[in-house]
């Protein structure tokens, strides 16, 4: 086959709905965007256990320790499915950790934001795990078959990860007064930077055509974003809670809530590195990569030792 | 794509099969990464079987899989194509008998 029947081939695989495999032909570009998408997924998994592993040791009783530590353990899970699927577009696992410590690689810069009271694990559960249920949704049917697959083992596992945040809220919301105002300001301190998650509006998002194309993504930014904005105001309303934007409004025409301006220049801002903890999160994972080298190495050389062993034994 | 120098110290891939109860397949999970068969198995338990999905783990290092070329599939499977025969469906049988 010569390249244009190749690409033939992939574009009747794609427009009938057919997933692509790790052997089939894909374009170079196709290959590119995934390897980038899913590895930013798999470092924003990895990244975000930092903010929340901060609470585990203060949660206030056993109970919240226990679901705590069970949801970071499932997004290291989560991080590690993701990893391995982007591992067979032909990238290694090193390279992708390199990037990631080398700051080549981004991940979703809602974890540059620091978790300064225990309502901030029931905001993250709550909006943050909430705005990423939306985006990930919608990626069990994406193209590539092995990113599919593990995004159909992710969103099984995320919904309780939701649901543990606005037991939180809701908790928080219908304790004393003081409990009742660290749940509202854990929002308004949440909300605009979970808004950003769905990524720069359609108009500015450079990757988004070509991947609607090429059915990676089902649903541009902007539309995940509005679905997101309307679901969460009423379970606010639930909540008891007041979302911080005054010009959020319903739109009988539209059949949507308007919602205010998004500050772009922040987001950018922590994209670049000067979010609040871009430094502080990088440390802590380059250190726990470094401080793990012995360990990763005694692995190595115990499994080694003991190959040999079995060899001699058997001759 | 992948860089020698890199990847020197990683420890190799192994590809994760689970039983989820007694009586089925092993059905492919995924993949990750151990340095030997016993550490696989004991991570694929941390990753894959977190909410109790298994009864068995199988695993493989990846190298030791090989696959068909999708590329060979036409030539690979064409000598099942023209054998609809091979389906109970070819074959037509009168009302009257009920359960064949």
């Amino acid at each position: 086959m010569t390249v244009h029947s190749f690409q033939e081939h992939f574009d009747s695989l794609i427009d009938r709905e057919i997933s692509i495999e790790p052997k089939d032909w894909m374009p170079d570009d196709y290959r590119k965007t995934l390897i980038r998408q899913i590895s930013q997924h798999a470092h924003s998994e990895i990244i975000g256990m930092l903010p929340e592993g901060n609470w585990i040791t203060r949660a206030p009783s056993l109970r919240r320790k226990a679901v705590l530590l069970a949801k970071v353990q499932d997004e290291a899970g989560h991080g590690l499915y993701l990893y391995s699927a982007a591992e067979t577009l032909g990238i290694s696992r090193d390279e992708m950790y390199d990037q990631l410590h080398t700051g080549k690689a981004k991940y979703s810069s809602i974890f540059n934001y620091p978790t300064l009271t225990w309502a901030d694990m029931g905001a993250i559960g709550w909006l943050v795990d909430g705005a990423a249920i939306m985006n990930q949704v919608p990626l069990c049917r994406t193209s590539y078959g092995p990113y599919a697959r593990a995004m159909v083992r992710v969103c099984k596992e995320e919904s309780f990860h939701q649901r543990q945040g606005f037991e939180i809220m809701l908790t928080l919301s219908k304790g004393s007064e003081v409990q009742r105002k660290m749940a509202q300001d854990a929002l308004n301190r949440w909300w605009w930077p979970s808004l950003m998650m769905f990524g720069p509006p359609d108009a500015e998002s450079p990757n988004t055509e070509s991947s609607v194309r090429w059915r990676i993504k089902r649903f541009t930014n902007d539309e995940l974003r509005q679905k997101f904005v309307d679901v969460t105001v009423e379970q606010a309303k639930v909540l008891g809670l007041e979302i911080p934007d005054k010009d959020l409004k319903w739109n009988e025409e539209r059949g949507h809530y308007d919602f205010g301006k998004i500050n772009w220049a922040e987001f950018y801002n922590v994209i670049k590195g000067n979010g609040p903890c871009n430094k502080q999160r990088l440390d802590a994972r380059r250190k726990a990569w470094e401080d793990g080298k012995w360990v990763r190495d005694a692995a190595m050389a115990h499994a080694a030792k003991r190959k040999e062993r079995s060899a001699t034994k058997a001759a | 794509m992948t860089n020698d120098k890199l990847n020197k110290h990683e420890w190799p891939l192994w590809e994760v099969f689970i039983r989820s109860k007694a009586g089925l397949d092993h059905k492919h999970a995924g993949s990750l990464h151990a340095a030997d068969a016993q550490m696989a198995i004991e991570n694929a338990r941390d990753v894959y079987t977190r909410r109790m999905e298994g009864v068995s783990i199988w695993v493989v290092e990846s190298k030791n899989i090989h696959a068909s070329d999708p590329g060979e599939s036409a030539s690979l499977y064409d000598p099942a194509s023209d054998k609809i025969y091979r389906h109970p469906t070819f074959y037509d049988l009168p009302d009257e008998v009920k359960y064949m």
